[in-house]
């Protein structure tokens, strides 16, 4: 009994993650964590050349309450650490995290007593965006890159492994991202990565757009 | 620069010195014209306030002060393990001198200079951090850059450079706190307020206790460090052309000016002097980067306040110019334009063209954002009488830049010690009056038109010719001779491995930054890395006497205030 019988099992939670997921992928709230050089260019591509309203995540929230995307932007060193971490427990599930620059994602090119190597040896991060410090460009794309593993979450149960192509996902959280160099480069990529990973990469998307 | 009368003997310092302390004296130089005079320890004091009040002296500006560890260079370090290295400038007789004392390693303690300047107390606290040396008189001395539970000093030669303490993710209390200002002992009904480190208006990084009495600020403690990522001890395990990328990374809203005053240092130590062509390119892009810099800094500032629009021009207009600077260098922001000796390449063929475009829309956002500011009537409630630093508290405090100039100093390393090519180029320093944070702003706003100038003499006097010196001992062979010739490709081979290796000594550059003096001081081994590189950072001076301009305000002016400083961490911590 019941719509399930009518339209057959999972409808009504697929359909409903659909629309659940349309809604949080394209109103990111971010809480900019933005400690160095690489805020340089998070101003530049929330300034109005770069326009990242486009992707309805233009409103910075500074309260961990209040936003449900961390973009840690710059390097992460001991002393600032901890405070990184409550943050990030503050913030509400759902939420997501960048690792904004080679500094955020590995500790860049300073190996040394002060730098954190990597905010992942704190909190669970998403997406990672390379560059030092990223393009605009390639922020987007990090971004754009988020969406769409929003959209493949089960709004029940975030941490489940991710459905792609009808394969589990197996690194949960982890999605890592290169600056788009050339968009045509499919099937260099596809060479180099086993299937139901490189669709996350995000060409395959972007190319039939 | 190494000037005319360098090379006597006696300096006017330090004959009156000898006449004064005469055993106190320990010995003196003056390698590449920077004067430099050893004094015994137990003198320090007194030497340091005699040099501040004899009428021929008057060094009434403490630069810098920081410490080298010479326990792998010397005689090893025995008796004189450390030495104190202060570096003074007189603003009445326009001259530096360069004052050391010995500090051994069993007993490393020295007297504070705070009794004779103020703006000693941070960068004894930030020797004391990263030397473990301790001031006598000092009246808060503690970690700065660095947290409660870090052991041992980072920057002393034995501590590995890779050696990371760190600490609890999850403390629940943030004892590593380490502000003086605590409840005990104030009054009842003044209540304490954290500002930072994750604030929405503190662009960088700091944590800021107030003491408030109502709105009123009566007291407050600023605490650094949390974007301290050991510059000065990376850059003592990297070749010279390796730390340029760094320097990028010091002040990132005008790295092009860090660039060059880095490759200045380095030079001084080799006493040349680039191509004249490379000369006027390097204050080229200076001016570029100052230009960018006031641009962010007044958008930032303007935006806290609520000026959105305001923030949305100006962004727009350093984009513009972050393209020139990417057609000049490749990269928008870790630039690493320059070398020793040179500059990485030439400009592109159509940068004048370019560069005329970019400027007309700038002069257009420009005149536009002083119709939305100038004439907004928040805009003045926020700025005028908020802020305020006196003039002689700013030098105590060894301020410089544009807000030791909006207190009316005319104090501007472009003119007083002119380096490149700027005695050739025609500008005006501005100056404000009241030292409150809307001079500030008009003092940089007037700095953006005074760099356009510059920009636009640079292009009109620029000779042709190299960019790079023709020199072996700095510059790569072309890249024939590396194939064809033994020389060449020997040459080729110790430059990338072993690096640019210039003469033992050491020598202190300052140039001026968007911020105010930005000095490099380097101390040479002979070797192809620096034994020693210590910055200079402008902000650092400020942020120290941030506390004193807000005092007696409302907070609400703090985020005016810390906007119109600039602050920037990658500086400021390192
Ligand atoms: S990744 Fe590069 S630009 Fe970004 S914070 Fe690190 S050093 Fe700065």
């Amino acid at each position: 009994m019941g719509l399930e019988t009518i339209f057959g099992s999972g409808f009504i939670t697929s359909q409903l993650n659909k629309i659940i997921n349309w809604g949080r992928k394209n109103s990111f709230f971010p809480l900019p964590f933005v400690t160095a050089c690489c805020g340089m260019e998070f101003m530049a591509t929330w300034g109005s050349h770069y326009d990242v309203a486009r992707f309805g995540a233009e409103l910075p929230r500074f309260s961990p309450r209040q936003s449900d995307l961390l973009m840690v932007v710059g390097t992460i060193n001991h002393k600032i650490a901890p405070v990184l971490k409550r943050v990030y427990d503050q913030m509400c599930e759902p939420k997501w995290v960048i690792a904004f620059g080679a500094c955020a994602s590995s500790g860049g090119f300073y190996r040394n007593y002060a730098t954190v190597q990597g905010i992942d040896r704190i909190i669970p991060v998403d997406v990672y965006i390379a560059g030092c410090p990223p393009r605009p460009e390639a922020v987007l794309e990090g971004l754009m890159l988020l969406q769409k593993k929003v959209e493949g979450e089960d709004i029940l149960n975030r941490g489940a492994p991710i459905m792609v192509n009808g394969q589990a996902y197996s690194e949960e959280r982890l999605v890592h991202v290169e600056p788009p160099m050339d968009r045509r480069a499919n099937h260099v990529i596809a060479s180099h990565e086993g299937p139901g990973v490189h669709p996350w990469q995000g060409f395959e998307e972007a190319e039939r757009r | 620069m190494p000037g005319e009368d360098m090379e006597v003997d006696e300096s006017v310092t330090s004959v009156k010195l000898k006449q004064a302390f005469a055993g106190a004296l320990l010995g003196r130089h003056a390698e590449h014209g920077d004067d430099t005079l050893t004094v015994r320890r137990e003198a320090w004091r007194d030497v340091a306030r005699f040099l501040r009040d004899e009428p021929d002296l008057r060094y009434n500006v403490l630069m810098d002060l920081t410490a080298v560890d010479y326990l792998t260079l010397g005689d090893g370090g025995t008796a004189a393990r450390y030495e104190v290295v202060a570096h003074l400038y007189s603003l009445p007789h326009n001259q530096r001198v360069r004052l050391k004392a010995s500090v051994p390693d069993d007993d490393p303690h020295i007297d504070s200079l705070m009794p004779v300047w103020e703006g000693a107390n941070w960068f004894e606290r930030e020797v004391y951090d990263m030397f473990g040396i301790t001031f006598d008189g000092h009246p808060d001395l503690r970690r700065i850059l660095l947290y409660n539970g870090f052991e041992g000093y980072p920057l002393r030669k034995d501590y590995p450079q890779d050696k990371e303490q760190p600490l609890d993710h999850n403390a629940q209390d943030p004892t590593f706190y380490m502000n003086k200002r605590d409840d005990a002992g104030s009054e009842t009904r003044h209540m304490f307020v954290h500002m930072g480190p994750s604030h929405p208006a503190m662009h960088g990084v700091i944590h800021m206790t107030l003491e408030l009495d109502g709105e009123t600020i009566v007291d407050g403690d600023t605490e650094i460090g949390y974007l301290h990522r050991a510059f000065e001890k990376e850059a003592e395990s990297h070749t010279y052309t390796q730390v340029i990328p760094y320097t990028d990374r010091l002040n990132y809203v005008s790295p092009l000016i860090n660039n060059v005053a880095f490759v200045l240092a380095v030079e001084k130590l080799f006493d040349v002097e680039a191509p004249e062509r490379c000369q006027y390119i390097r204050v080229l892009v200076s001016e570029l980067s100052r230009i960018t810099d006031h641009l962010t800094c007044i958008a930032a500032n303007a935006m806290e306040l609520g000026a959105f629009t305001v923030y949305f021009y100006f962004i727009k207009a350093r984009e513009e110019i972050w393209r020139l600077v990417e057609a000049i260098c490749g990269a928008r922001l870790t630039t690493t334009y320059t070398r020793v000796g040179g500059v990485m390449a030439d400009l592109p063929a159509d940068f004048a063209d370019r560069l005329m475009e970019v400027l007309a829309l700038l002069d257009e956002q420009m005149h536009d954002v002083e119709r939305l500011l100038q004439k907004n009537r928040i805009f003045h409630d926020r700025m005028r009488g908020t802020g305020i630093i006196a003039p002689h508290d700013a030098l105590a405090l060894s301020f410089t830049g544009p807000v030791l100039r909006s207190t009316g100093v005319d104090f501007d390393v472009r003119k007083t010690t002119p380096y490149l090519v700027y005695d050739r180029l025609d500008f005006d320093v501005p100056l404000g009056e009241t030292g409150d944070n809307y001079d500030r702003y008009l003092v940089r706003m007037e700095e953006i038109r005074q760099s356009v100038r510059l920009v636009e003499q640079c292009m009109a006097q620029m000779p042709d010719g190299p960019v790079q010196l023709d020199d072996a001992r700095m510059t790569m062979p072309p890249k024939a001779e590396v194939y064809g010739t033994i020389e060449g490709l020997m040459n080729h081979f110790k430059l990338i491995i072993e690096g640019i290796k210039p003469p033992a000594g050491e020598a202190y550059v300052s140039v001026e930054g968007a911020n105010g003096e930005l000095g490099f001081y380097l101390v040479s081994d002979g070797t192809g890395r620096p034994y020693r590189c210590r910055v200079r950072p402008p902000c650092f001076a400020l942020m120290q006497g941030l506390q004193k301009m807000l005092k007696g305000g409302m907070v609400a002016d703090v985020v005016a205030t810390f906007g119109t400083i600039n602050m920037i961490a990658g500086e400021n911590d390192r």
